[in-house]
């Protein structure tokens, strides 16, 4: 998959939003996944560790958060959660399943450490 | 002190923002465009071939090949009688937004009424990357299997056309099309679907029609 893309636009996603925060640095960055969207969070980490060197948000923290895929069945209307029910309503069998969630990819929060306000030499 | 900032940022937003760029340049041209999705060996680059000669009569075709290495593909499509310009994405499994503006560059758009892109034979990373293209065509194949819809629903979920192409080999391999279209219909319910051959011919017609109706209807 194309975890370094990926892990790219976060770190300038962070930055950014760091940089506006004028905070001095990223301790951890918080992100929500659907379980539909295929990121391997051990692949993110590994590019995380090479490509934040040097920046604002070397070492920040990834936490992970695994939004469930969640379905609606257009037949008889009930609601599911879990991917295996991308194609058949484990009430009814019918086919006829509309994704509600399940393909979040977000950048949720960062914790930031930002300058005192007055340093005192 | 630490401070906790909220964000709540589409990881994949600087890509969206560059592909609705790309989507104004090709409206401003006047140019209809598709992005061509499908596995490798599919049939991507014979659909050109198929497509390009017939309507070059009334269109001017422009195919930008996007592919790891090599440039056979574009080779291909500009002996069908495109303009051609290929992408070596250098091992990206994927075109992005920021290849298509590059690309675009490349291009006299004024020159052109359809723009093919041509995506990386990949069933996983393309369907994350917008283009700016108006319409995503995936092109199946009789041989890949009936379990693909199943197996990559993210890609079946996001397309506008369906092409099942190798259908002239439906009588030689295991393909339940019922399966594959039930799996279809539940990720992608009324999704336009051309059944075809680009080796016999059967079915590019229905195809040429539709690409035909869509450079029509250009505002």
């Amino acid at each position: 998959m194309h975890e370094l893309a990926v892990t790219e636009q976060v770190l300038q996603i962070s930055l950014d939003h760091a940089e506006r925060a004028s905070a001095r640095r990223v301790v951890a960055i918080y992100l929500i996944i659907g379980e539909l969207s295929s990121i391997l969070d051990d692949s993110v980490q590994f590019y995380w560790d090479i490509i934040s060197a040097g920046t604002a948000a070397q070492g920040a923290h990834l936490h992970f958060r695994r939004a469930p895929a969640c379905f609606a069945c257009a037949v008889c209307g009930s609601q599911s959660e879990g991917a295996s029910w991308l194609f058949e309503c484990p009430a009814c069998g019918s086919s006829q399943v509309k994704l509600l969630a399940g393909d979040e990819f977000h950048v949720e929060a960062l914790d930031v450490e930002t300058c005192p306000s007055e340093v005192q030499t | 002190m630490n401070q906790r900032v909220q964000v709540l940022e589409h990881i994949l937003a600087a890509n969206q923002t560059l592909a609705e760029d790309n989507r104004k340049r090709l409206d401003t041209a006047g140019i209809f465009s598709i992005n061509l999705m499908a596995s490798p060996g599919a049939g991507k680059t014979s659909l050109i071939e198929r497509t390009v000669p017939i309507l070059a009569h009334s269109y001017r075709i422009a195919v930008v090949e996007g592919d790891i290495a090599t440039s056979l593909d574009a080779d291909r499509a500009a002996a069908a009688g495109a303009q051609a310009v290929q992408i070596n994405t250098g091992g990206e499994c994927h075109l992005d937004a920021v290849m298509l503006q590059q690309a675009l560059k490349r291009l006299d758009l004024a020159e052109i009424d359809l723009l093919v892109v041509e995506n990386v034979g990949n069933l996983i990373c393309p369907a994350s990357f917008a283009l700016g293209t108006h319409a995503s065509v995936l092109v199946a194949s009789v041989p890949e299997g009936d379990d693909k819809p199943f197996k990559y629903p993210g890609m079946y979920r996001g397309v506008d056309v369906l092409i099942i192409n190798k259908i002239d080999l439906l009588p030689y391999v295991h393909f339940d099309m019922q399966k594959f279209e039930r799996g279809v219909q539940s990720l992608n319910p009324g999704l336009t679907t051309f059944p075809l051959s680009c080796q016999t011919g059967q079915g590019i017609a229905a195809w040429q029609t539709w690409l035909i109706s869509r450079l029509g209807a250009r505002g």
